[in-house]
């Protein structure tokens, strides 16, 4: 009887691509739901930006009649880079290390599932969140803040800022395969908060000493949100795009090599 | 192993064991500590092996190298006829660890459907929940759950791809005398739908209500093999408590005595045999009295168990 068991099942041990894709969208939904239903991810990621923007775009951007909006236009880029950070280093970095420290992740390699599925279900909750920290930034701008930008322009703002799930994703990747799941969050809010400050997201870098001004060059969310105020006409040096792109792409690879090294001290230990 | 090997009792004792999985010469080590010492193992199809030991004896690290998730110094590992971390054997294997955090938010339903979504053939969903016992909580968070009830979804994860071969490490740890009582019935229905189950455990009377055999682990080595009834007898010493004044040393020393223990103002020995350890302590000490013999409990019997295998570490060790 047994021997029987066993040769039947052998014809089924292939997934179908059908069973694929669904395994992927599965992977992906209860990733957003897991998080959408944690209050502190949810509300802190998304409530936190949105909060800065109004105290620092709106309400401090008001007791100067002559320009009113351009602080508010100038934080939408800024917090918006700040929220898609957040977004992605807790979302991906704070998660990994968790489920990675704490035994998830074993039985889920244990079972038949990509790895690939794991990560792209994390990415893909991230660029979510993210869109949705965008909208709402543009709607209370436009709603309290005096912005108004065209729809094209307030298209590529979310979308730029979207894509900018990717390098920071990939530093939560990084970070993930290397701190401990008690010190995660602490590890994260000790980089990316001073990362944010020093790279002009809460006050711009002209206001900042020289030495903050060259040392934000290496920082990626300067480079992003550079590339946001690119679009809309208050980057510092509008012309110098394609270095923004190349610091963030150089970045974005440091960051996976990082991870695939993690990785495979990890699968060191394992098998693959 | 050969011996036991002939005198297994098969449910399927018809057919010619078929081996599914396999270790040879198994080592490991996680720095100074030795998890298995030259380990070999051989699971045959439909059974339910139990793997048995005290913590720390390395049953936990053997099972992950049978699931490909951790990797022997040396050695070979063998699931299915193929390395255990390539996707068609895992396809054809569940597992249930033991794991520190699960996400908490999902639901019940949501966790069996996602790792059902896995599989190339899984089980009906309806049917997981059904087999797992978790239809009435289908709909509530993990985290809301009971550690009976967790146990029991980690156990729907582990069988809801539909797999041939099962690892269950420790699936009954922390759990209350009714929630064991569940969780061993619905083991046993596994194994009326043909499974091969590896199961660890540290209770004694676990793998004896449900294994076919049992494999006694102790500091990375196999140390007993047989049926049930087998261990059992080997297993069963007996504890006597006493008052006494004769010094613990002495005691100690009497022949027949594993171990021993001040209690409060009473003795408490470990032995395999009670009368003649009785009659010694009677002998020396006219005044010994509320004297008391039962069965040794299960971490007692284990004491036995590994004692009789390696009598000189135990005289160190207790």
């Amino acid at each position: 009887m047994a021997a029987t068991t066993f040769s039947a099942t052998l014809a089924v041990t292939r997934r179908s691509p059908a069973r694929t894709i669904a395994l992927f969208y599965k992977e992906a939904k209860y990733e957003l739901l897991k998080n959408v239903r944690i209050p502190v991810y949810a509300i802190s990621t998304v409530a936190f930006p949105l909060m800065f923007y109004v105290l620092f775009g709106i309400v401090l951007g008001s007791g100067n009649p002559a320009n009113r909006n351009e602080g508010a236009v100038y934080m939408l880029a800024t917090m918006g880079c700040f929220g898609v950070m957040a977004v992605s280093l807790f979302g991906f970095g704070v998660s990994l290390a968790i489920e990675r420290g704490q035994g998830w992740l074993q039985v889920k390699r244990a079972s038949p599932m990509p790895i690939t599925a794991y990560f792209f279900a994390k990415l893909f909750s991230a660029v979510v969140f993210s869109t949705v920290i965008m909208l709402l930034l543009l709607a209370v701008g436009t709603t309290f803040g005096g912005v108004r930008l065209p729809l094209t322009t307030a298209a590529r703002l979310v979308g730029i800022l979207v894509a900018g799930s990717i390098p920071f994703s990939s530093m939560g990747l990084a970070i993930g395969y290397f701190a401990k799941p008690n010190s995660a969050p602490a590890v994260v809010n000790l980089i990316y908060l001073p990362m944010a400050f020093c790279s002009g997201l809460w006050i711009p870098l002209f206001m900042l000493p020289h030495g903050l001004r060259v040392f934000a060059n290496v920082l990626p969310p300067y480079h992003m949100s550079q590339l946001a105020l690119n679009v809309v006409g208050m980057g510092i040096a509008p012309a110098s795009t394609w270095q923004h792109v190349e610091g963030l792409l150089s970045f974005t690879l440091v960051c996976l090599g990082l991870a695939a090294w993690g990785y495979w001290r990890d699968e060191g230990k394992m098998y693959g | 192993m050969s011996t036991a090997l002939a005198e297994m009792p098969h449910r399927n004792s018809a057919f010619r064991p078929v081996s599914v999985a396999r270790s040879r010469n198994l080592k490991k080590s996680y720095g100074e500590v030795v998890a298995l010492r030259d380990l070999n193992l051989e699971i045959y199809a439909g059974e339910l092996l139990a793997l048995l030991g005290p913590n720390g004896a390395g049953k936990t690290t053997l099972v992950r190298m049978l699931l490909g998730l951790a990797r022997p110094d040396s050695g070979s590992v063998s699931v299915l006829g193929s390395d255990p971390h390539l996707g068609h054997v895992q396809a054809r294997v569940g597992a249930m660890l033991q794991v520190g955090r699960v996400p908490e938010t999902l639901k019940v339903r949501e966790h069996i459907d996602l790792f059902s979504s896995y599989y190339p053939a899984p089980l009906p969903i309806a049917e997981t929940l059904k087999i797992a016992g978790i239809e009435d909580i289908q709909e509530r968070p993990y985290g809301e759950l009971s550690g009976g009830q967790k146990q029991r979804v980690l156990f729907g994860i582990a069988l809801c791809g539909n797999p041939d071969l099962l690892f269950l490490d420790e699936p009954t740890v922390g759990l209350d005398v009714e929630a064991r009582r569940l969780m061993w019935a619905q083991i046993r229905t596994l194994i009326g739908r043909g499974k091969t189950v590896l199961l660890t455990t540290h209770y004694l009377n676990e793998a004896d209500a449900l294994a076919d055999r049992i494999l006694v682990l102790d500091k990375g080595a196999i140390v007993a093999e047989g049926t049930p009834a087998e261990i059992k007898a080997r297993a069963m010493g007996k504890q006597i408590r006493c008052t006494s004044r004769l010094a613990l040393e002495e005691v100690r020393q009497i022949p027949g005595v594993l171990s021993v223990k001040a209690d409060r103002n009473a003795f408490e020995l470990q032995v395999n045999a009670a009368e003649p350890v009785v009659r010694e302590l009677l002998q020396r000490d006219s005044w010994l009295g509320d004297l008391e013999v039962t069965n040794a409990g299960l971490e007692e019997a284990f004491l036995a168990l590994t004692q009789n295998h390696n009598a000189d570490a135990s005289k160190e060790m207790n």
